[in-house]
């Protein structure tokens, strides 16, 4: 899968190895910002307040 | 031999590779890799949250709370304990003459809290709600319909044990008779920390006016925190209980124990 994306970029090898790069960089980004703060709030793993209906 | 031969006489031919024939072998060879990256990308992914949760959400929180203490402590600003403006002690022994501030709007501050049971050092921003936009970045967040501090009744506050900051994380290490200061916009409230209990996530009682007693009419002024317990899971709540000791407006300066700690915050240390 992963070696049929890094075909998929075009360019010579030093520039499909920038491309994935930013690619890593991006996801890492979206995970950061969205997804595991989206995930912690759904698990509840941290949650510090008593009374269900606090949170919100 | 020929190898030689063909590269020289069909270059075009030969930088494009031959195609692979999909086989029934093949399709279900390639199946399975797929499913081999999915899987270990998404064991990437549960590591890379563990970090996040365990490490990053601190280094974020930790920034924008020391933030938030500067910010407020630097907008209301305090004369030094030995500062001739210094006013004076203020007046601990009229408790009538204790100030209680409106709540302000959710997710505005409230003031700063120092205790320094949790280190030399320790502040942290009080900001008005618990949702998680508050308590999960900015800091210690009053239960709204609490008590404001120095009222009569329960002024109530929640901060994470672990995570975000780990606001709360040396909660057990309070012994009775430690002092927690809070700072507001009208002065400094001195707290002196009681008791301890872990109750279950669901009993709100503990918030309540006269804690436990739902409904009672309060006569005493309290300060109740509540974290996560055990420090790495959220099965129980840890609530630690103080009792309000004393008050001194901004103008007399900080109680003598945060005097070095503020005096450095608001740029004078």
């Amino acid at each position: 899968m992963y070696v049929w994306l890094f075909r998929q970029l075009p360019g010579p090898l030093w520039l499909r190895i920038l491309l994935s790069a930013l690619l890593l960089a991006g996801v890492l980004f979206v995970l950061v910002e969205v997804v595991f703060p989206w995930l912690a709030d759904v698990t509840n793993l941290t949650d510090a307040t008593v009374g269900f209906p606090m949170v919100g | 031999m020929s190898k030689v031969l063909n590269r020289r006489a069909g270059t075009a031919q030969e930088t494009r590779p031959a195609r692979r024939i999909p086989t029934r072998r093949g399709r279900s060879l390639m199946a399975v890799q797929v499913i081999g990256e999915l899987l270990i990308t998404l064991g990437v992914i549960a590591v890379l949250f563990v970090a996040w949760q365990l490490w990053w959400t601190n280094v974020e929180a930790d920034a924008a709370q020391g933030a938030a203490v500067k910010q407020f402590v630097q907008e209301h600003q305090a004369p030094g304990t030995n500062d001739p403006a210094a006013t004076g002690t203020g007046n601990p022994a009229d408790p009538a003459a204790v100030p209680v501030g409106t709540a302000p709007a959710h997710g505005e501050a409230i003031g700063v809290v120092y205790i320094p049971r949790f280190g030399e050092t320790y502040s942290r921003p009080i900001i008005e709600g618990t949702s998680s936009d508050v308590i999960d970045t900015l800091g210690l967040g009053r239960y709204a319909d609490t008590a404001m501090p120095g009222a009569v009744g329960n002024f109530v506050v929640a901060g994470h044990r672990q995570t975000h900051g780990a606001v709360l994380d040396n909660i057990h290490t309070l012994v009775p008779g430690d002092k927690i200061y809070v700072q507001t916009a009208d002065g400094f409230y001195t707290y002196v920390f009681r008791n301890q209990e872990i109750v279950l996530p669901d009993r709100t009682d503990v918030i309540a006016p006269v804690p436990a007693q739902p409904g009672a009419v309060p006569e005493q002024r309290l300060l109740t925190m509540t974290s996560c317990n055990p420090r790495f899971g959220s099965e129980e709540r840890i609530i630690a209980y103080s009792a309000f000791d004393s008050w001194q407006p901004l103008s007399a300066g900080a109680p003598e124990p945060i005097a070095k700690q503020l005096a450095a915050l608001q740029g004078k240390g």
